[in-house]
């Protein structure tokens, strides 16, 4: 809970008095700058000139409080280039709004987002080179996931995925001669790589970084090492079934159920399928399961990075997943890539004899205090971690809210924001829990968020096995009566987000009518929070960078997609 | 004299001594039962050194995608690989003698994981995880993913699966310890996929293209999508 005093703030521009958004008064305020008005199906959007959207969004951030860009789509129509900026409200992300900017299709140019929110940055970049769209003003204008030699922009439409291609590979080079790439010739700065192959990048994560001393004077990640075509994947697969294996592999911690969620809640809004809500409760039951899977992870290696702990905590973690991981697999039958979310409910009911299963949970459930006790005893109250974690690596809400970042991270630097209760999905709305945010802005504030969660997710958890095992037999419906082939309306258009493991996970699908959708777009949470990498390290140690790094809590398989 | 033969006789055998009750039943084992009274072994040294490497293998820690949890997974606590003496991950590539490779491999990442495999001394094995390295797996159709690590560097043993369980991965690195003891070794697939230098390509449309972006003598990878299987 946020210890801030709850500020009964003045409505925005285009506020409503019952928290909704008033779009003709945001049509009113944009003026001139709108040029029409498209309905998708979570929000209204305006379309923009390519040459005035600093001027649009300017309006809609400081005029009527849309304070966070969520997401930024690009798209290749026949006649068209289109980017999309998502906008919502970090006090309420129910109130959304839409920014359309169309651009023609010979050398489409629009103007950067980048000044009004530094989120956009990574966003446009990643736009550029999957789309081919350039974006004005842009102060980095690169390609950020495919390799900086590629040719050609596979998500558009004249791609062709025979040509050949040359990558090059050039930090071979010898590491221990001089290399400073800092300012001036007589710079004494050093310049290290680290990673792609390194184990405290949590993957295949390359930062390149350059060292005054000991100190980081520039820190740069450079992604694209786990870049799986996801989009390009969920594009060719069928809305009914195909799509689904592929959510589990963006957040493969474990996180699978909360990351098929988000496809799952797109794809029943852009059809209208409604959900039973016995389903619900399994799906509510399940995802939090995941939750507390993953920030297992977390822990277990954070306490890895900083203080190299092999043996206690690491394993300790590894016990505690292993035990949901059972779990899981006696519900969904698979021990990582679950795929037991359907549209319109899950793949099937809880195991018989249901007893046992609840059982299983139970006994997990109760063993739990006496596991967080001793995580706390070993890891938050340990000196050593809060010397390497307290103040370090540091991230203000400001900056946080610039950056887009959401989920631990945000509620780590006291952004009170979860998807979870402020834009309810699921049965979340029907339980009792709270919302865990800290004030410290820290690496230390980071892993009390996730360790605090996990308890949170043991509430619904069993508030939610009590419901299933009082549910009426003759009521237990696991899945609505939903088309075999799925054909969503032509230019049905929908952005949604759910809370996954690592913050809002969105989801953005076009359908053209036919079973598969025009445009997937994954906003991914990790991306976003791994943007603000360098606004925590600059001027830190090279510790706080791996300590920094580790609190993020990436995944790169969702970073990159 | 005949006291002294006698007493001689009296004593036990060595292999008796050995196998006795001695200090403790713990030092009895199928290994001295093998050897008997001398602690001696006649055997060729490629055999002796096989069956050495096949049962200490230090694994290169490398992670790249959903596999590498269920990797981590064997690692540590409940399957711990460390019974089959294979489980020490070594951090750099120049202390391991395996390397598994648990993911996806796409085009930026198919170079450095070729510089990684080769800084590791010989002799070395490879374990590949899970269907991704098999032929690229649920992301084959993908523009940027390479079909299977064998394009990059030769396999020694594939695990199916997507992820593979655990148990399958400690079961492949047991077959892979099998064929150590062996002596069997894979034979060198065709690797289309190589690092060389810019300056040596051919010099077609695309890298004369490329020209400007690239110095002659930078290393390289090309990949003809339509050349791979």
């Amino acid at each position: 809970m946020s210890l801030e005093e709850p500020d009964p703030r003045s409505r925005d521009v285009g506020e409503t008095p019952e928290g909704t958004v008033d779009y003709d008064a945001l049509e009113a305020l944009l003026g001139e700058t709108a040029l029409d008005r498209e309905e998708h199906v979570n929000a209204t959007a305006f379309v923009v000139r390519p040459d005035e959207v600093q001027e649009a969004l300017n309006a809609l951030r400081d005029e009527a409080g849309f304070d966070y860009l969520s997401n930024v789509t690009a798209q290749e129509y026949a006649d068209r280039y289109e980017s999309i900026y998502h906008l919502k409200k970090y006090d309420d992300p129910t109130q959304e709004v839409g920014v359309v900017v169309p651009t023609v299709t010979d050398a489409p140019v629009s103007q950067t987002a980048e000044p009004v929110y530094r989120t956009a940055d990574w966003h446009e970049r990643e736009a550029y080179d999957l789309v081919g769209i350039e974006y004005d003003g842009h102060p980095d204008m690169r390609r950020i996931l495919l390799p900086e030699t590629w040719q050609g922009h596979p998500l558009g439409s004249d791609y062709n995925p025979e040509k050949p291609q040359v990558v090059p590979f050039r930090e071979h080079a010898n590491p221990l001669q001089p290399d400073s790439r800092g300012e001036g010739a007589e710079s004494d700065t050093m310049f290290l790589n680290i990673g792609p192959h390194h184990p405290a990048t949590h993957g295949v994560l390359h930062v390149k970084t350059v060292l005054d001393g000991e100190q980081i004077a520039d820190v740069e990640p450079d992604i694209g090492y786990l870049h799986r075509c996801e989009e390009q994947m969920c594009q060719q697969s069928t809305y009914r079934h195909q799509i689904m294996p592929y959510p589990d592999r963006w957040d493969y911690v474990s996180a699978g159920i909360l990351n098929e969620w988000a496809y799952a809640r797109a794809a029943e809004d852009l059809a209208d399928i409604d959900v039973p809500e016995y389903a619900q409760v399994i799906r509510t039951m399940s995802a939090e399961l995941c939750r507390i899977c993953s920030h297992m992870l977390a822990l277990g290696t954070f306490a890895l990075d900083v203080f190299g702990d092999f043996t206690a905590v690491f394993q300790y973690a590894f016990r505690d997943r292993e035990v949901v991981q059972n779990i899981l697999e006696e519900l969904t039958g698979q021990r990582l890539m679950f795929n037991y979310l359907r549209l319109g409910g899950v793949a099937w009911d809880i195991p018989e004899p249901r007893e046992d299963f609840f059982e299983m949970v139970r006994d997990f459930l109760d063993g739990l205090p006496e596991k967080t006790t001793e995580y706390h005893n070993l890891i938050t109250s340990n000196e050593i971690f809060q010397v390497r974690c307290v103040d370090t690596g540091e991230l203000p809400p400001e900056t946080a809210k610039q950056y887009g970042a959401t989920g631990p991270v945000a509620r780590g630097s006291g952004v009170d924001i979860d998807l979870r209760r402020d834009d309810p999905y699921g049965y979340y709305e029907e339980l009792d829990w709270d919302v865990v945010t800290e004030d410290g802005c820290d690496n230390y504030s980071r892993v009390l968020v996730r360790m605090r969660e996990v308890e949170e997710s043991a509430k619904i958890i069993e508030q939610c096995v009590d419901l299933l095992a009082e549910w009426p037999e003759d009521e237990r419906e696991i899945q609505s009566n939903v088309p075999r082939t799925l054909k969503p309306d032509a230019d049905a258009e929908v952005y949604r987000g759910v809370e996954a493991a690592k913050g809002e996970l969105g989801i953005y699908m076009r359908s053209d009518g036919t079973d598969t959708p025009a445009r997937f777009k994954i906003r991914s949470p990790c991306f976003c929070n791994l943007h603000t990498l360098r606004e925590m390290t600059e001027g830190e140690y090279v510790p706080d960078l791996i300590a920094s790094l580790g609190s993020l809590d990436i995944v790169l398989g969702e970073v990159d997609r | 004299m005949s006291s002294e033969s006698e007493k001689l006789h009296d004593t036990v055998s060595t292999q008796d001594a050995r196998m006795g009750d001695g200090v403790d039943s713990r030092f009895n084992s199928k290994l001295r039962e093998a050897f008997g009274s001398t602690p001696f072994i006649l055997t060729k040294f490629d055999k002796f050194m096989n069956w050495v490497r096949g049962n200490s293998m230090f694994m290169l820690q490398f992670g790249i995608a959903c596999c590498s949890i269920e990797m981590i997974h064997t690692y540590a606590i409940k399957h711990d690989l460390d019974r089959f003496g294979a489980g020490v991950p070594r951090a750099s590539p120049r202390q391991a003698d395996v390397i598994i490779v648990p993911g996806t491999i796409v085009s930026k990442f198919a170079p450095r994981m070729k510089r990684v495999y080769d800084q590791m001394p010989e002799p070395k094995f490879v374990v590949g995880m899970g269907s991704c390295t098999i032929s690229g797996g649920p992301f084959q159709e993908g523009y940027n993913v390479i079909k299977g690590a064998e394009e990059v560097i030769p396999v020694d043993i594939h695990v199916p699966g997507c992820p593979p369980r655990p148990e399958a991965l400690i079961y492949g690195i047991a077959k892979l310890q099998e064929r150590i003891r062996n002596g069997e070794t894979s034979p060198v697939t065709v690797k289309p996929y190589e690092l060389e230098e810019f300056g040596d390509l051919e010099r077609d449309e695309l890298v004369r293209h490329l020209a400007d972006r690239i110095d002659e003598d930078d290393l390289v990878m090309r990949y003809n999508w339509a050349d791979s299987p």
